[in-house]
């Protein structure tokens, strides 16, 4: 055990300390990373490979990845198709060692279709109004038409061939987008990704959460956080002034603050609970008694909405705030309390004028806190209010604007709900990338508002504190 | 002006007599006790207008508690009792019809780091402004130019009012807070050894400003700084273990101390 005494002496302590903070930073990194890549990339339009394989057998699509065979002997190929409509399934694994020609045709076409998921194949011909078009002129038409309003184009009719030699006759107004991937330059290609992106910010799921955006559950997210924060600041923050400074200092209230710094490691599920029995049924129950009558036995108030799971977050983040507040609260120097009463200052004005002030960049770190906590928390809401899909936004232009009753979506749900519950997990991972580096970036951009918020409020006063 | 000096016999401590005309604040058999333990006992002291009072004795002698308690900064702890009357201008600073703001309005207190609050220079000084009568921004802005005239600092700062006062220096924080307090005109300025985290120049500046405000108001200093006492100071008493030893005229006390206590701290041969 000497040379590990020496070496602790002889200065490895520094590396190691340089260590640990280097594979966390890496472990950080390869996180981002991985989501950036894998969220980021799905939208990017990849190129379709036509396949010929030994057996005759066409196959055509995006190669999604490569596994080795169990047995070592080469290796296999995965391959969206799409298709569902004709061939029942939208995923082929291809042996590699099969494949007896690969092609990347410039008019093999994707199309997005409202129903059905993907079309991969040619498009052989357009009729309008009773004219024909065919071979470019046909592409043209449609790139054309697919800005026009849905009723314009449900006139055009498009003749598609699948790569197997099928044909199907289809109304342009179910198609969503075409791109013709192979057949882009980079130009094309980037503004396909961001208008992919935009549409994924912008819009409303689709096909049971495995397409279309997730607008809805970002904005669900946001309203929840907000409301949660608007519940718990106020009451975090005159919790941490009773406990820090009119509380008399004794045992009672070292047990209090034990008790809530204790409440902070408590199970999310569990608050889950609460809320559903005290909130939901509890005084939800009784809303719906008093209030709503009319409306009984379908419940108003007396099921999961907006409003109870906001609660139940306040209740869960409230520690939090607590904590920090006390800290910044405690961090003030007494010089300061006394100053202010010595000038004849009563207690509430050296809190409001003095105190409090000094206070907020505490209290700012702890909605912080709090809010990184709660946009990320997903099993309380699940009993609490959170929908799979929700048909109304809990905001919206009719009266009273704001609807709490209402069951909201939310990213952490959607982003369980897409990889666990839908039909088809291979197109739902992509997405759930996608859903997570965007609850990420949310998090981290409610935090670096709240951090340059604090350190603007921090200059302003020049404190240190 | 001296009035005559006797031996009380209750404390065996000279104690100093000034005509009531001339007393300020009256201290009386007062006694203090934080959570039961006595800081100071039957303590009886009269403070002369006008002038300029230190405190001197060892740490924990209890001369910042008594200063603390002429403001009354005490009743913020609730384990302090205390007996015995401290009267400011004839009016018993603990009677039920004395308005505890207003005390503390009246009794303004310098501590010992500068506790400038986290706002504009300007907003330091009406903050106690702020806390009273509402003023036409004019006469606000006359009464902050006079306070901060009054503390020396004018000067120096009129051309940034309303920058950070925690941008200041220490000396000029200190400064600030007297200004501050002036602000509100008090009668009486406690300072809580006001020069002690200063550099030798601004400490010079503060004992200046002290000798010059004396004009204006009544002044209690507390100091560890024998040198300080014996350089600003017009009456001094020396405290030990939470009792008077010895009070008078400074001059007196320095050069000519009635008791051989006295004479020990101040020649620096406390065993």
């Amino acid at each position: 055990m000497t040379w590990l005494k020496n070496a602790l002496q002889q200065g490895v302590w520094p590396w190691l300390c340089a260590g640990s903070v280097a594979l966390s930073l890496l472990m950080l990194g390869a996180l981002l990373a991985l989501l950036l890549t894998r969220g980021l990339g799905h939208f990017w339009p990849a190129a379709l490979t036509e396949v010929t394989l030994n057996s005759g057998d066409v196959v055509a699509g995006e190669a999604v990845r490569d596994m080795p065979l169990p047995d070592q002997s080469g290796s296999e190929r995965l391959y969206f198709t799409g298709n569902r409509d004709l061939d029942d399934a939208r995923w082929r694994w291809v042996a590699t060692d099969a494949i007896a020609r690969q092609a990347q045709p410039e008019n093999l076409l994707r199309l997005e279709r409202r129903t059905w998921g993907d079309f991969i194949g040619y498009l052989e011909a357009v009729e309008v109004n009773g004219e024909r078009f065919t071979g470019d002129d046909a592409w043209q038409q449609v790139q054309q038409a697919l800005s026009l309003p849905t009723a314009q184009r449900a006139r055009y009719q498009l003749t598609l061939r699948t790569p197997q030699g099928q044909t199907l006759r289809q109304s342009l107004a179910t198609v969503i987008s075409a791109e013709a991937p192979n057949a882009m330059h980079l130009g094309e290609k980037l503004g396909a990704w961001g208008s992919d992106v935009w549409q994924f910010l912008s819009q409303g799921p689709r096909a049971a959460n495995t397409g279309g955006g997730v607008w809805p559950a970002i904005f669900g997210t946001m309203l929840m956080v907000i409301v949660m924060s608007v519940i718990v600041t106020p009451f975090g923050v005159l919790a941490a002034i009773y406990l820090n400074e009119i509380a008399h200092q004794g045992p009672l209230t070292r047990l209090v603050r034990v008790g809530v710094r204790n409440l902070a490691g408590v199970p999310s599920i569990v608050y889950g609970v609460f809320g559903l029995g005290v909130f939901v049924y509890g005084i939800g129950g009784s809303l719906d008694e008093w209030f709503f009558a009319d409306a009984l036995p379908s419940p108003t108030f007396g099921t999961g909405g907006l409003l109870w799971a906001s609660l139940t977050l306040a209740l869960l983040t409230l520690p939090v705030v607590i904590v920090a507040t006390e800290e910044g609260l405690a961090r003030i120097p007494d010089a300061q309390r006394e100053g202010a009463v010595a000038l004849g200052a009563t207690r509430l004005e050296m809190l409001t004028r003095v105190v409090l002030p000094m206070a907020t960049p505490a209290m700012l770190t702890g909605v912080i806190l709090a809010v990184a906590r709660a946009a990320g928390e997903v099993a309380p809401l699940m009993l609490v209010g959170v929908a799979k899909l929700a048909p109304q936004m809990p905001l919206d232009g009719e009266f009273p604007y704001l609807h709490l009753e209402r069951k909201f979506m939310h990213l952490g749900y959607h982003l369980f709900d897409t990889a666990f519950h839908g039909e088809d997990v291979q197109a739902a991972i992509p997405l759930v990338y996608a859903t997570a580096l965007l609850l990420v970036l949310i998090v981290l951009v409610l935090n670096l508002t709240a951090i340059l918020l604090r350190h603007h409020l921090r200059r302003q006063r020049g404190s240190e504190c | 002006m001296l009035a005559p000096r006797h031996v009380d016999h209750a404390t065996q401590a000279p104690v100093t007599h000034f005509p009531a005309d001339q007393r300020c604040l009256t201290i009386d058999r007062f006694s203090l006790a934080y959570a039961g333990k006595p800081a100071l006992q039957q303590l009886t002291l009269q403070v002369p207008r006008h002038r300029v009072t230190a405190f001197i004795g060892p740490s924990g002698c209890g001369k910042s508690t008594l200063l603390r308690a002429i403001n009354r900064l005490h009743d913020l702890n609730e384990s302090v009792s205390h007996s015995g009357d401290i009267t400011l201008e004839g009016q018993n600073i603990h009677a039920a019809d004395m308005k505890l703001t207003e005390l503390r309005r009246r009794v303004g207190m310098v501590f010992q780091t500068p506790n400038p609050f986290p706002m504009s220079i300007y907003e330091n000084v009406a903050f106690g402004l702020r806390l009273q009568k509402r003023l036409a921004k004019r006469q606000r802005d006359d009464i902050i130019e006079w306070a901060l005239t009054s503390a020396a600092l004018w000067d120096e700062v009129k051309d940034r009012l309303h920058h950070s006062a925690w941008q200041l220096s220490g000396g000029q924080q200190q400064r600030l807070v007297i200004a501050r307090t002036l602000a509100v005109q008090p009668d009486v300025l406690l300072l809580d050894e006001p020069a002690s985290a200063l550099d030798p120049i601004s400490t010079l500046k503060i004992e200046e400003l002290i000798r010059n405000l004396k004009s204006q108001l009544t002044l209690v200093l507390v100091t560890h700084n024998m040198q300080q006492a014996a350089r600003v100071s017009d009456y001094t008493a020396f405290l030990q273990q939470g009792e008077l030893v010895e009070y008078g005229p400074t001059d007196h006390v320095f050069t000519n101390p009635r008791l051989q206590r006295t004479e020990n701290y101040i020649t620096g041969r406390m065993a």
